[in-house]
């Protein structure tokens, strides 16, 4: 399964790279190239994006089995951490009144042809202000500076 | 097997015993070793913790589910009006003695065995004991088969039949796939304590849930239960429940 999951990714790279590299060659095809939005916080990603194309799928299948199966907390690449960033309101999904997935790992999903069923069990959808009042919310970002605090 | 187990509790209580009068010999008020609830980040889960609550039947209402309401909205399950087969991570049970009239109600959830039987019996290996006790199922692996939840004695698990939306970010659940108390392992990892025990002390003022390091000798939940008995349910199947239960 995950070794299919790499290979589907390696294509889609590879369909990517041709896709950039050869705009012209692509022009008479009748799939549209996928369009991303930016990221909600417009930062830099954990990895440069080149990297996260590639190996998005096998740094997040590597970091759910340490932090459900250890209990490991608060490592480098987190799903939730993808939704914070990456989910993007759309006027076309629920009016816009959330952010989703959808417009950025929808959009190159659905041109790959890559069904994956992380989102059947994790929420994609997120409210379109980052909530900071919740208490866990607070316990974690408390628990994030002890460990930033710590590392210095 | 169970007497080297006991041995090894010991020790273990010996061996965090001694640490803690090395530890306090360094300086007054300076520890060498950090509380067993204040865990990194990057962290794992470590065997020196064994989590466990201790529930007092004496002090719970049976008019009360405050413990189940803080679940359901700390997990985000909710029920169908489908009682057969409606999520049930936590339940209130009340009990009658028909000779005496006397009545008991106590809250059941998964009792975190040291010997889960869900465990045994998985073919996936997604139901798991953590090191630090905390019983749950893996849903990246779980096949949905439910042979978990037939052996468990407590009936501590549930089947999701149905789709799902609006999970908590830290909480996910989807259909297919079993899912039980996790003693809101999300809190802990963080040094917090369960919803239900929180509630049970802040909401419902009752106080009757307890939480902590039962291998710590020193945890208020360790010196609690060496005060007075406590029972474990269905203690004779040698499971080990990690909750332990007063006024049964």
């Amino acid at each position: 399964m995950i070794h299919v999951k790499s290979l589907l990714g390696v294509l889609f790279a590879a369909v990517l790279v041709l896709a950039i590299a050869a705009p012209a060659a692509m022009a008479d095809s009748t799939v549209p190239l996928p369009s991303l939005a930016k990221a909600f916080k417009g930062t830099q990603c954990v990895e440069p994006a080149d990297v996260m194309r590639r190996q998005h799928m096998t740094f997040l299948d590597h970091q759910r089995d340490e932090t459900m199966r250890q209990g490991i907390r608060g490592n480098k690449y987190s799903l939730q951490q993808c939704i914070d960033c990456h989910a993007t309101a759309d006027p076309k999904i629920m009016d816009g009144s959330v952010r989703t997935l959808q417009p950025f790992c929808g959009e190159c999903h659905a041109y790959a042809a890559v069904n994956i069923d992380c989102f059947a069990c994790h929420n994609p959808t997120t409210p379109l202000q980052t909530s900071g009042n919740a208490p866990l919310d607070k316990m974690i970002a408390a628990h994030m500076d002890s460990k930033k605090r710590d590392s210095q | 097997m169970s007497t080297s187990k006991t041995f090894d509790v010991a020790r273990r209580r010996l061996l965090s015993g001694a640490a803690a009068v090395a530890g306090m010999a360094i300086a007054p008020g300076v520890t060498l070793i950090a509380p067993a609830d204040a865990r990194q980040a990057g962290e794992a889960a470590s065997d020196k913790v064994r989590w466990g609550l201790l529930i007092d039947a004496n002090k719970c209402d049976a008019g009360c589910d405050d413990c189940v309401v803080a679940c359901r909205t700390e997990n985000g399950w909710q029920g169908h009006e489908r009682p057969t087969t409606d999520p049930q991570w936590i339940r209130k049970v009340n009990l009658k003695d028909n000779k005496t009239g006397a009545t008991l109600s106590l809250p059941v959830m998964c009792q975190h065995c040291e010997n889960p039987p869900c465990v045994d019996v998985c073919p996936t290996g997604a139901s798991m004991r953590r090191a630090d006790g905390i019983v749950l199922v893996d849903r990246h692996t779980c096949i949905g088969c439910r042979y978990c939840m037939m052996a468990c004695p407590y009936k501590a698990r549930s089947f999701v039949h149905e789709d799902t939306s609006g999970q908590k970010p830290h909480m996910p659940r989807g259909k297919g796939t079993v899912e039980s108390c996790t003693l809101c392992a999300h809190r802990i990892d963080v040094g917090g304590t369960p919803a239900c025990v929180e509630a049970c002390g802040q909401k419902a003022g009752k106080e009757a849930m307890m939480f902590g390091d039962l291998n710590d000798p020193d945890s208020a939940i360790s010196k609690e239960l060496g005060k007075r008995a406590t029972t474990r349910l269905r203690a004779d199947l040698g499971l080990e429940p990690g909750v332990h239960y007063r006024g049964l």
